[in-house]
């Protein structure tokens, strides 16, 4: 008989230290079902930093190189000119030492309008001696530096220049020495001492390179921005698999075990939905291989059941006409006429309790649920026991409470807990009910010497037996695994814990 | 003693129930089939119907609405628990009382004698009928009219009005019912009360579906009135 019914591991009771617990609904881990979740650094986000990344280094450097040489041909190209203009300016000039200031101021003056390729300022420097083309002897842009170059020897009658910048405006700033060529030196020219300087503003050439600039960075950004497009077109062929998958998974993980992806292309993510849909189907069929068999097993142990009761159903009509006439009887005709009757009786529990776990299996278990007033219910069950000795049975129970359950499965619920613990325990057995918060709460307490911590998590098991050795007892083996599932159909749990003072706790807990 | 007619099919549940019975002194009729029980039914004239539910050719449901068109016999359907949609069904037909197979050959004679108590008088001072609206009682003949015209009453159908009528305007829960009217324990199957007083209502009111007489007071049960 142990054979037909196993226990079902999905509905084995969780185990803890201090006792077994049973909840409710069979204990399923479920995971809250989750929408499209904001992923802050998912792969869309990285795919597209990527891209922006790439073309931003793309743009940057042809933008830095393309500045560098142009703004390089630009300058050089206006120094050169300047340069080589101011030399021709000064060059013809007849210079006669020492200097007289005013005609110098006049050449000066004529060189300032000469500039090339745009108006300078021009200074003569000798000595001490300061003039300009301007209102101020000299100018504050023309450095040391450029006037120590300017003063060297040998001289560089070709003349040097600098670019400074100076509040923020860039000037070139030319110096040609004035030279004499005499035959004692061979051509080579002297220095004269006197030092022409020119000063021009380079804001045009800053103006041009600034242009370019920002001509670069136009181009950048709506190549950063067309840049984006591939990146979320490449993240959208990436990220539509992989969301399918998800949603296939999850699908998968609340049951739906025929998920399946649509698996097109010839890429990675096609190969991974196509195994990820043959892993499927093989995962579906074992599932479907091992429900069926579950379900000839439960419809097996029903049948076997139910084909049981009909012979058991003439059997027990007639006990206690054995029972009757066993007196008559010789001895051991009488006794084995008596084992018979009481035998016959226990099978007809068991085949009942057997009926009853299979309906509960089969799901096929059914509520019939009325308002009734809960202490009644109790006490009700009790008297029909005939537990009325206070010796064996102490009620406790919280008058008034109006509850609203199966009085048949309640009654069985109560009958068997404290039967168990008239059994296994020892009396005298307490029953309490009470209301607490917006639960109805059963404790059948007992003062035998508990259920050792091994077997506690086992309390519920079907046809659990404590002692591997022990031989049957006058219950079913199914009557805690009944009380659980009377529970569970209400929606309470049922607990089994040791007692700190001694003795086994059941603590049964319905919703009023 | 009462005549018992046992309609059951196998022949071990019928040879059984029928040998306890009648070593507790009833004179039982058996039948194999439906069709055989109602042939027997005219001849025997039993005093109570054993029926089983699941029968060959014509079931049980069948015959008990067979019997329910001509009579008001008592009967008590053999099921097997878990059967509970033919429970119902066989209850909405017109039985009285159900038992659940296997059951001891004591617990079906302590049915049989509650199904056929007759409802014992509160006080003896009465008159003999009573009106309630249009409905007059008679609590010594057991005859119940509705506007002068008898109303044929089941037996646990007219157990059922006397007990309520007995404490008019008074709340009975479903559980008190199942103890007095129908004598199981207070855990018993609240459903024999529901069909029970469906099927009064569909012949003592005059819409059953706004009840005058039996009234429902959800969460707690029936009471009679107040008219």
């Amino acid at each position: 008989m142990k054979a037909c019914v196993s226990p079902e591991p999905g509905t084995e009771p969780g185990t803890e230290p201090a006792g077994a617990d049973a909840s409710g609904p069979a204990p399923r881990r479920r995971r809250r079902a989750r929408g499209p979740r904001l992923h802050p650094f998912g792969l869309r986000t990285r795919l597209v930093l990527a891209f922006l990344l790439v073309a931003a280094v793309g743009c940057g450097t042809t933008a830095a190189l393309t500045y560098r040489a142009a703004r390089n041909a630009i300058l050089e190209q206006t120094q050169d000119t300047a340069v080589s203009a101011f030399r021709d300016q000064v060059d013809p000039l007849v210079i006669s030492l020492p200097v007289d200031t005013r005609q110098l101021r006049d050449s000066l003056l004529v060189i300032a309008r000469q500039g090339k390729p745009r108006p300078w300022r021009v200074y003569a420097e000798y000595g001490t001696v300061r003039v300009s083309s301007t209102d101020r002897p000299t100018s504050s842009v023309i450095t040391p530096e450029l006037r120590a170059r300017a003063q060297a020897r040998p001289a560089t009658p070709h003349g040097s220049f600098q670019r400074v910048v100076k509040n923020g405006k860039p000037y070139l700033t030319m110096a040609v020495p004035a030279v004499f060529r005499t035959h004692a030196t061979k051509g080579t020219a002297q220095p004269t001492g006197l030092v022409f300087y020119a000063v021009m503003e380079l804001d045009e050439e800053d103006a041009n390179i600034e242009a370019m600039v920002s001509a670069a960075r136009d181009g950048a950004l709506p190549a950063l921005a067309v840049a984006l497009i591939p990146a979320l077109i490449a993240s959208r062929g990436v990220l539509r698999p992989v969301r399918e998958l998800r949603r296939a998974a999850h699908s998968m993980g609340r049951g739906r075990l025929d998920t399946r992806i649509h698996a097109k292309g010839s890429d990675e993510l096609a190969d991974l939905a196509r195994t990820f849909n043959e892993s499927a189907a093989e995962l579906e069929r074992s599932v479907a291989e091992l429900r069926d068999a579950e379900a000839r097993a439960r419809r097996f142990a029903s049948d076997v059941s139910h084909e049981l009761r009909t012979p058991l159903a003439g059997m027990l009509a007639v006990t206690e006409v054995l029972d009757e006439d066993a007196g008559s009887l010789d001895s051991d005709t009488a006794r084995a006429v008596r084992l018979i009757s009481a035998e016959t009786g226990k099978l007809a529990v068991l085949v009942e309790d057997l009926m009853e776990i299979s309906r509960f299996d089969a799901r096929a278990a059914e509520l019939h649920p009325d308002e009734v007033d809960a202490a009644d219910c109790v006490r009700k069950t009790l008297q029909h026991r005939h537990w009325t000795d206070p010796a064996q049975v102490v009620p406790y129970l919280e008058e008034g409470i109006r509850a609203r359950l199966d009085p048949r499965r309640f009654d069985v619920v109560v009958a068997n807990l404290v039967g168990n613990a008239l059994r296994h325990g020892a009396a005298p057995v307490t029953v309490r009910l009470y209301a607490e918060g917006d639960e109805l709460v059963t404790e059948v307490a007992d003062r035998g010497p508990g259920i050792h911590p091994d077997v506690l998590p086992h309390v519920f098991d079907r046809f659990y037996k404590a002692d591997q050795a022990r031989t049957r007892s006058a219950g079913s083996g199914l009557g805690l695994a009944i009380t659980l599932e009377n529970v569970r159909l209400h929606g309470g749990t049922v607990r089994a814990a040791n007692h700190p003072s001694g003795g086994a706790v059941f603590t049964v807990r319905m919703p009023l | 003693m009462p005549r018992v007619l046992l309609i059951e099919d196998d022949p071990s549940v019928r040879e059984g129930v029928e040998l306890g019975l009648r070593r507790r002194g009833h004179e039982v009729r058996t039948a194999p089939t439906g069709e055989a029980g109602l042939a027997a039914l005219g001849e025997f004239r039993p005093d109570l119907l054993l029926l089983d539910l699941m029968l060959p050719g014509m079931n049980g449901v069948q015959v008990c609405r067979r019997v329910r068109e001509s009579s008001q016999l008592p009967i008590i359907m053999l099921t097997a628990r878990g059967d509970d949609f033919d429970v119902v069904v066989g209850l909405e037909a017109g039985a009285d009382d159900y038992i659940v197979k296997p059951a001891r050959t004591e617990v079906i004679e302590a049915r049989i004698r509650a199904v056929l108590r007759r409802i014992e008088e509160p006080g003896s001072g009465r008159s003999a009928v009573e009106f309630h609206g249009e409905l007059a009682i008679d609590r010594a003949g057991l005859t119940v009219a509705k506007s002068g015209e008898r109303v044929a009453l089941a037996p646990s159908e007219l157990k059922l009005l006397l007990h309520l009528t007995a404490a008019p305007e008074q709340v009975f829960s479903r559980q008190q019912l199942l103890e007095h009217v129908w004598e199981h324990s207070y855990h018993g199957d609240a459903r024999l009360v529901d069909a029970c007083v469906r099927r009064l209502r569909n012949k003592i009111e005059d819409t059953p579906g706004e009840p005058r007489y039996i009234q429902t007071l959800r969460g707690f049960g029936y009471r009679f009135g107040p008219l």
